[in-house]
């Protein structure tokens, strides 16, 4: 469980990137902020591994206020996926994965050794493992990143745009595989993302934010699309548009769905 | 070819004389230029007075330098130590900037995923900043070994042997096969260690190559 409570990060300059933001993710959750550049939803996500510190407030995990814990093993205890996986360039995928194994002092042929399984796990080939990160496309370094982050086999992890810099249809092969791999391994996910379309492919629980990272709806993916709360959070979904406005039309017997443009997208199941 | 053959003992002493004189103050550049280099890259206050400061030893003359170090450290002049000291200034003047722009060249991004992964400062240092600095600190360092190589030839003005005696020596008696020894073989010295020192980058950053092919 991760509790966001009353926090607020102020810049030295009076720039305010959080202004009062209080929430719980209970375990084993994926929830997802979503906001626009500038919202302040990285920042958050970074005061859960003391990347920041509030300026007040409290964050804790599991009851435990994270200030109270050392920076860098708190860390190592906690995944982070970053966009185009963040790997080290001038490490093999191997050495990469097995990077925070390695750093906690386990052998670096064992943690080699282990890291091929993960490989496995997130769909690559292991044939890779003795490549370097610029040796691989942008979906096999983001699977990487995945993977190294899974390495210390932590309970949370913290997923920072981790697939905005691949193409679409990479994308939703990654959203797809992201769920199947936590359905398996149920972890409490903190998902950082401005595409609301992936907000409501991966959240349990979705978190609209405004500026200043106030929540201006906070929901499931239905809840939020069925009663947008405002006009800036109908906005920010596309309520209205489209796209989102689905009706069934009667075809050959069957219940097809089309969009406000009458364009069909799929078929109701029997 | 004659007096080289009737002297090949004395050069070789030379030679060796000349590898201390280059190899020490090398070695002792890179360990004060990365540690302030890092400094410079990392505070910005530091930088300025870092990279000015050791500029300006550059702009001393090599000679004079050598008769200011010798009493200030309370050795004779034409005492190894203080061509060591000096061209170990020299190497610094020129390294600083360079591990300043190498510790630069980390991309900001790298340096992020590595906190976040849990390394301490000191292990984000040796395993993500040191290495991926190493090229662009590579090539500051082969103009700073060339220049070493080449400058502990002035030392022979004070007494201090290595290849420059050859010069000196061979042109206060006229010789010219001496001059011409110390010559070519300053440059194959300095050719050989530059050889080395790419060599032994290339060596330690095997991921430069894999991801140019």
């Amino acid at each position: 469980m991760i509790e966001f409570a009353s926090v607020r990060k102020e810049y030295p300059g009076g720039s305010v990137a959080v202004e009062d933001f209080s929430l719980t993710i209970p375990s084993h959750a994926v929830a997802v902020l979503v906001g626009s550049s500038g919202c302040g939803k990285t920042t958050l996500l970074r005061m859960v591994n003391r990347m920041v510190d509030p300026s007040s407030g409290t964050v804790s995990i599991d009851g435990v206020d994270v200030r109270s814990m050392d920076p860098v093993k708190l860390r190592r205890s906690i995944g982070y996926v970053l966009q185009a996986g963040g790997l080290l360039p001038h490490r093999t995928i191997a050495d990469n994965v097995a990077t925070v194994p390695v750093l906690e002092g386990r052998s670096r042929r064992q943690a080699r050794k282990d890291a091929l399984g993960l490989l496995e796990r997130v769909g690559l080939d292991t044939a890779l493992a003795d490549r370097y990160p610029a040796q691989l496309s942008g979906g096999q370094q983001q699977r990487v990143g995945v993977a190294r982050a899974l390495a210390a086999d932590p309970n949370i992890l913290l997923m920072d745009e981790p697939f905005g810099a691949v193409d679409p249809i990479v994308r939703d092969q990654l959203q797809t595989e992201m769920r199947s791999l936590q359905a398996e391994l149920g972890k409490t996910i903190v998902f950082v993302t401005h595409d609301i379309d992936e907000a409501f492919a991966l959240g349990d629980e979705v978190l609209v934010l405004r500026k200043g990272a106030e929540i201006a709806q906070r929901g499931t993916p239905a809840e939020i699309l069925a009663n947008p709360a405002d006009e800036f959070v109908a906005s920010f979904v596309g309520a209205g548009s489209a796209r989102r406005t689905l009706r069934i039309r009667e075809v050959g017997g069957r219940s097809v769905v089309v969009d406000g443009d009458d364009r069909p997208t799929g078929v109701l199941a029997r | 070819m004659n007096w080289l053959s009737q002297n090949l003992h004395i050069v070789g002493a030379l030679l060796v004389d000349h590898l201390v004189l280059s190899i020490v103050p090398i070695a002792l550049a890179i360990l004060v230029s990365v540690p302030l280099g890092w400094l410079a890259a990392r505070y910005r206050r530091a930088r300025t007075p870092l990279l000015t400061g050791t500029g300006l030893l550059y702009a001393i003359p090599s000679l004079p330098l050598f008769i200011i170090v010798a009493p200030l450290i309370g050795v004779p002049v034409r005492s190894p130590v203080t061509i060591v000291v000096a061209l170990t200034l020299y190497g610094v003047a020129l390294l600083v900037r360079g591990a300043a722009d190498a510790f630069g060249s980390v991309p900001r991004e790298t340096m992020l995923a590595a906190d976040a992964m849990g390394h301490a400062a000191w292990a984000r240092f040796w395993r993500v900043e040191l290495p991926l600095a190493g090229p662009v600190l590579l090539s500051s360092l082969r103009v700073v070994v060339v220049s070493t190589v080449s400058l502990v030839t002035v030392g022979a003005v004070v007494g201090a042997s290595s290849l420059g005696t050859l010069f000196t020596d061979g042109f206060q008696r006229g010789i010219e096969a001496s001059i011409l020894t110390g010559l070519v073989l300053t440059v194959v010295v300095a050719f050989a260690l530059d050889a080395i020192v790419v060599l032994a980058g290339r060596l330690a950053m095997p991921w430069r190559r894999a991801v140019a092919t």
